[in-house]
């Protein structure tokens, strides 16, 4: 028997419901900077203020977004095949390569622009390639992904020393990292983009990168809804028994999803190698694997979500860089707490306040209806 | 309270509903609805999938409330506003989908939710006596200390019952009860809810098949788009009433088919063994041929071997070994058959389990009807899909095949069984295969559908097609193969005509002539 099922209204699934966690996030989060003695509210007013403010603190957001516009597509695309690629940080490490060697190689032969495309598919290839081996022993050996990708991490985090410490470090230096790109090798900031709205850039590292993840987006939202390989992709993430029946090549399409994950992945590395440092630094990646996990589930894996999941992202470093500096008692740390809670609600326990607001629209003559019949008695 | 008391116990009101009505958004699912069931009687609903039958036993069971009306219970008007109040008031729900954990013993199945204390030894001996005493009492035997994933369907159905009886469950509602059971298991159901009903329990089935109504209920109430348009006494009725009622309009219950006229063979299989993932023999040297123009039917009980013969001429599983050869060309039955080829071959397959292989539920409508098909160049423009041709392929297949609502839009979940049945068909169907495979049809499709998909498939016979028919139901079986070869434990164990007896043919399924088929 079909129960009678219909879904909310999209605006209520995408919008309110983000919303409603994230506002429990923040004043379970207000609770915490009370614990320490802290005014939440003026705290609050910090993140927001040093996030939005002025001219600096939006550029420093971006700047942080376009890293987890990044790894949240990444993540995005796995979750659209069912897999779960908790790799991103690796891949996005090991994608360093690829911005770095041609920014070292050409650096001082071939203007910005030119290098910037080798940079792109350089960062893709990389990250792709760290992304096949797990791809490949998921689709031909059955291990499980989010098992061997942590282990890439690991591995990624090694070979990356490594090659820091024993290959790329310029002779005569004391730290483990690449020499400083020269022209060739920098991209330009997008202070104009700033200046359109009335607002000074100052310092922030905000560039081209930026753009190009808006153009990634949209290339995954056409790759997933508009192309066959998408559409494959969706029915194998979807039941993979159908992918079966319909004579899909599973594991050809594990390996590929892999690939488009790993190279989104890689192309984070663009955006503080060749867009901030002008070098490759040790673990410049900075969690930014890990926070494009949360991006996804709070995105809903649609890069319409994506993208103001990693504005929110951004808003939190970015403005909790700035309260750390005012409330001497919040440390770092403290920063990290808040993301975590705004994770837990956002990602974890997305679904806690969804019963409760079903019934609400049912009650009150919402357009829809309920999910299925819980299935407890 | 209980006026009833000095009548006959036939007259005594389990369960009464008044005026109920309950809408979801802009759909009304119950629409004024009253019901009376007796106590001690067997009571079906019956309507076709959508007609409300689920939400209204969901309102009794607690999991919806009304927005109007009222409930009375032994003639009390009760508030049931969760399942945990409608077993306090001894009301027991057997779903079509078991709650069961899989990985429990039936003893720990029933004990769940009723475990009395964090220590479970005294609560296990408790519940082992109250077990031994109500299969005892109810004639349902089932090894108490059995894990459910190891024991048939029909059995895990048993432990769903005693469930509700250990709680108490006076009134028990089963939806849909005979869906995953074999025909014999299903005959053992209804002994087993004819035994209750003389203890005195009362029981209300749903279901749409006309048949089980006439079997065993004493009452049966119909309904339709939310509304419920009859109750009748079975005595006093007939399938052919109860089917216009449920639908709204006259039915077709037999199938109307002219003689067959086969041709040149279009597949062969050929001494095919399969094995299952644990390696246990599915399908033990099947040779068949089917020819254009004609429906071969598969009859057997479910779990013969008939679902990994199938899969295995689809190119879906692998065989171990045999031949299966499609217009005379070998397919390669060892792994490397692949499905899309052979659908380009002329080999279509409409898979025995729609919610999983048949179709992602997930995605739209028009999605689905391209499944399979998705890499057809029509549906194409370079590495992009069409989505203007694909959607309007999808609106011309919801028109021919009277696909409701027509909204290719629509999530394929929020489809009724029957018109999802109808995207695999139509999808299947207009590709002008040469073969089709044919597996459950109408296992869970309403009546106004099963008419229509055999009609379907009697259409692609006449039009020269080959079809292999794999049912359970051997109704379906008979009523449209013009061959049937009965399958037990993975052989071929006969081969009859479709005019043989129930009885003869149900024989063969339970394996019981292996030994006379041997000696022909």
């Amino acid at each position: 028997m079909s129960a009678p099922y219909a879904k909310l209204p999209a605006w209520v699934d995408f919008g309110l419901i983000p919303l409603i966690n994230l506002i429990v996030a923040f004043l379970v989060a207000g609770l915490v900077v009370l614990l320490v003695g802290e005014n939440p509210i003026r705290a609050a007013g910090l993140l927001v203020e040093g996030a939005f403010g002025y001219g600096e603190g939006i550029g420093f957001t971006l700047y942080y977004a376009t890293n987890f516009i990044f790894t949240g597509l990444a993540v995005a695309i796995a979750f659209h095949c069912g897999l779960f690629n908790i790799g991103g940080e690796g891949q996005a490490y090991v994608g360093g390569l690829g911005v770095a060697l041609p920014c070292l190689w050409f650096d001082t032969i071939l203007p910005w622009y030119l290098t910037f495309p080798l940079v792109i598919l350089g960062s893709m290839f990389f990250g792709a390639l760290w992304a096949l081996i797990p791809g490949y022993l998921q689709a031909k050996r059955g291990s499980h992904v989010v098992i061997t990708t942590i282990m890439f991490n690991f591995i990624a985090s090694s070979l990356m020393v490594y090659l820091l410490v024993d290959v790329l470090k310029p002779r005569g230096s004391m730290s483990p990292e690449t020499r400083t790109f020269e022209e060739g090798g920098q991209l330009p900031r997008l202070d104009w983009l700033l200046e359109i709205f009335g607002l000074n850039i100052g310092g922030a590292p905000f560039n081209l990168s930026f753009l190009l993840a808006l153009v990634a987006s949209f290339v995954v939202w056409l790759i997933v809804w508009r192309t066959r390989l998408g559409y494959e992709i969706r029915t194998r993430g979807f039941s993979p028994s159908a992918a079966r029946y319909a004579g899909m090549k599973e594991a050809r399409i594990i390996i590929v999803t892999m690939m488009l994950s790993g190279a989104l992945a890689g192309m984070m590395a663009i955006n503080p190698i060749m867009g901030e440092q002008y070098r490759m630094q040790l673990d410049f990646v900075g969690g930014a694997g890990f926070v494009g996990i949360a991006v996804a589930l709070m995105g809903r894996s649609h890069p319409a979500g994506i993208i103001p999941a990693a504005i929110l992202f951004g808003m939190l470093y970015q403005g909790g860089a700035e309260i750390s500096f005012e409330m001497p008692q919040i440390s770092r740390d403290m920063i990290v707490i808040i993301q975590g809670l705004v994770i837990l609600f956002a990602g974890a326990m997305e679904h806690m306040f969804r019963p409760a607001i079903a019934s609400f629209f049912i009650a009150f003559g919402g357009r829809s209806g309920v999910p299925a019949a819980p299935a407890s008695e | 309270m209980r006026s009833g008391r000095g009548r006959s116990y036939m007259s005594d009101i389990a369960i009464e509903l008044k005026g109920i009505d309950k809408s979801f958004g802009l759909v009304q699912a119950n629409r004024d609805i009253n019901l009376v069931v007796r106590k001690g009687t067997i009571h079906g609903i019956i309507g076709e999938n959508g007609a409300g039958k689920s939400t209204l036993m969901s309102i009794l069971y607690g999991f919806y409330q009304a927005d109007n009306g009222a409930i009375f219970v032994d003639n009390n008007e009760v508030e049931i506003s969760g399942p945990s109040v409608a077993i306090a008031k001894g009301i027991g729900m057997v779903h079509q989908h078991f709650m069961l954990v899989e990985n429990f013993s039936v003893l720990e199945n029933i004990m769940l939710g009723a475990e009395e204390g964090q220590i479970l030894n005294a609560g296990i001996a408790k519940v082992r006596a109250e077990l031994l005493r109500l299969e005892a009492e109810y004639g349902l035997e089932v090894d108490a200390d059995a894990i459910i994933e190891d024991l048939p369907v029909g059995i895990q159905q048993r432990v769903e019952i005693l469930k509700a009886l250990y709680r108490g469950a006076e009134i028990l509602i089963l939806d849909e009860p005979t869906g995953v059971l074999t025909p014999a298991e299903a005959d053992h159901l209804f002994r087993i809810l004819d035994q209750l009903k003389s203890q005195g329990k009362t029981i209300i089935l749903i279901t749409h098949k006309l048949r089980e109504i006439m079997a065993i209920t004493d009452e049966v109430s119909v309904m339709r788009r939310g509304e419920m348009v009859a109750t009748r006494k079975t005595a006093e009725t007939s399938v052919e009433e109860l089917a216009e009622l449920m639908v709204g309009r006259r039915v077709l219950l037999q199938v109307d088919k002219g003689v067959a006229n086969p041709g040149k063979v279009r597949l062969e299989v050929e001494n095919l063994t399969v094995r299952d993932s644990r390696g246990v023999a599915m399908v033990k040297n099947v040779s068949l041929k089917v020819r254009e123009g004609e429906i071969l039917g598969i009859a057997g009980v479910a779990g013969n071997g008939q679902s990994e013969l199938l899969q295995a001429i689809a190119g879906i599983r692998k065989a171990e070994k045999g031949r299966v050869l499609l217009n005379g060309e070998p397919i390669g039955v060892a792994g490397e058959a692949d499905p899309a080829a052979l659908r380009r071959r002329g080999l279509a397959h409409v898979p025995e389990d729609r919610h999983h292989m048949g179709l992602v539920l997930k995605f739209e409508e028009n999605e689905n009807a391209i499944l399979g098909y998705h890499d057809d160049p029509k549906y194409l423009k370079g590495m992009f899909l069409d989505i203007d041709a694909i959607r309007a392929d999808a609106a011309e297949k919801c028109r021919q095949y009277d696909i409701r609502p027509p909204d290719v839009r629509l999530k394929t979940a929020n489809f009724s069984g029957g018109n999802q049945q109808k995207i695999v068909l139509a999808r299947e169907m207009e590709r002008d295969p040469d073969v089709i495979l044919v597996g459950q049809p109408t296992r869970g499709v309403d009546v106004g559908a099963i008419e229509f998909i055999h009609k379907r498939i009697i259409e692609m016979r006449d039009a020269g097609k080959a079809v292999l028919l794999v049912s359970v139901e051997l109704d379906e079986i008979r009523a449209l193969s013009d061959r049937v070869l009965v399958m037990f434990d993975g052989r071929i164990v006969g081969e009859r005509s479709p005019e043989t007896d129930e009885g003869a043919l149900g024989l063969l399924m339970a394996g019981v002539s292996e030994t006379e088929e041997a000696v022909q």
